[in-house]
C-alpha cells in the first residue's frame, strides 16, 4: 500500500463539506495508521476511544446475529463520528461538525475504501 | 493496588478502571516500586521493577548511542497479551509505569489514559518534604514500611 493511496483516501473525505478530519486507524490497537486532521483534533484520543466503540458495536451486533457492521454513525450534539470497517484490521473514521451532510460523507467514505481495497 | 505513597491511589485506580489494565507497576527509574496493581508476590514486583528500569535504562542508552532522543515507550505485544514501558516526569523526579494488558482494551486506549495517569499525578502530587540525612536504621525501618504496604506482609 503506498503512502499516495492513504493520502487520495483520507483527502476524498475531508474534501466534503463539514468533516473535519480523517483518519486510518489499527481497529485491533486503536492506533492511528494514517491521518487528515485539524491541528487541534487529538487524533490518538479520537482513534482509541472510536476504535474501541466500534469493536464493542462489532461484538454487539454479531451477538444479534446480524453480521458485521459496515457503517457507524455516532451523533452528538456537537457533531459527529462516522466509522467505516476495512476488512477486521482497519477502521476509516471521520469526525464532522454539525453542518455535515452525513449521506456524502457515507458514499465519500466508502468512496475512500474502494480506493484502498 | 497499593501504593506505597498515598496521593497515587487514586490517580491510579482511575487509570486502572479507564484502561482494563490486567497488572501495573509504577517506579522510580532506579526500580524502586510507588506502586502495584495486580502482583501477588513481592518477588516478582522486585523481579519486574528491576527488569522494567532495566530495560528503559539500555533502551535510553540505545538512543543516545543513535544520537536519537529517548524513548518515550517500549512496547512488546504478543497475541493475547501485550506490556507497555513508559517513563515521564512527575513532580517526585522520572517515574516509570510498567503496564500489562490483554485483548479486552487496546494500546490505543492503555496509551491515552497513560497520559491522563501522568496529568493526574503530577496535579495530586504534594510538595516534596525537605531532603533529610539517610541514616542505617532508617533506611531499614522505611524498606520493611513499603514492603508491607506493598505486600500486606
Amino acid at each position: 500500500m503506498s503512502e499516495s493511496k492513504f493520502e487520495t483516501a483520507l483527502d476524498l473525505v475531508t474534501r466534503v463539506p463539514g468533516v473535519r478530519g480523517a483518519m486510518l486507524v489499527s481497529a485491533a490497537d486503536g492506533v492511528v495508521v494514517a491521518e487528515a486532521l485539524m491541528d487541534e483534533m487529538k487524533g490518538n484520543a479520537v482513534a482509541a476511544l472510536a476504535a474501541s466503540l466500534a469493536g464493542r458495536l462489532r461484538r454487539a451486533v454479531e451477538g444479534a446475529g446480524r453480521g458485521a457492521p459496515r457503517f457507524v454513525q455516532l451523533t452528538g450534539s456537537e457533531g459527529t463520528l462516522l466509522a467505516a470497517p476495512w476488512g477486521e484490521e482497519v477502521l476509516l473514521v471521520a469526525v464532522a461538525d454539525r453542518s455535515v451532510n452525513a449521506g456524502l460523507a457515507r458514499l465519500e467514505m466508502f468512496r475512500a475504501l474502494e480506493i484502498l481495497a | 493496588m497499593r501504593a506505597v505513597e498515598p496521593w497515587v491511589v487514586a490517580p491510579l485506580e482511575a487509570f486502572l478502571h479507564e484502561s482494563q489494565a490486567k497488572l501495573c507497576l509504577l517506579m522510580t527509574t532506579a526500580g524502586q516500586v510507588i506502586a502495584q496493581h495486580g502482583f501477588v508476590r513481592a518477588v516478582d514486583v522486585m523481579g519486574v521493577a528491576a527488569l522494567g528500569a532495566g530495560i528503559v535504562a539500555s533502551t535510553g542508552e540505545l538512543a543516545r548511542t543513535l544520537s536519537w532522543p529517548p524513548f518515550g515507550m517500549v512496547v512488546h505485544q504478543g497475541p493475547q497479551q501485550a506490556h507497555l514501558l513508559a517513563s515521564f516526569d512527575t513532580p517526585r523526579g522520572r517515574w516509570i509505569a510498567l503496564v500489562v494488558f490483554g485483548t479486552d482494551t487496546s494500546l490505543g486506549l492503555v496509551q491515552l489514559f497513560l497520559e491522563q495517569l501522568v496529568q493526574d499525578l503530577a496535579a495530586a502530587a504534594p510538595a516534596a518534604p525537605a531532603p533529610q540525612p539517610v541514616l542505617a536504621a532508617d533506611f531499614e525501618r522505611e524498606l520493611n514500611s513499603s514492603l508491607r504496604t506493598l505486600f500486606g506482609s
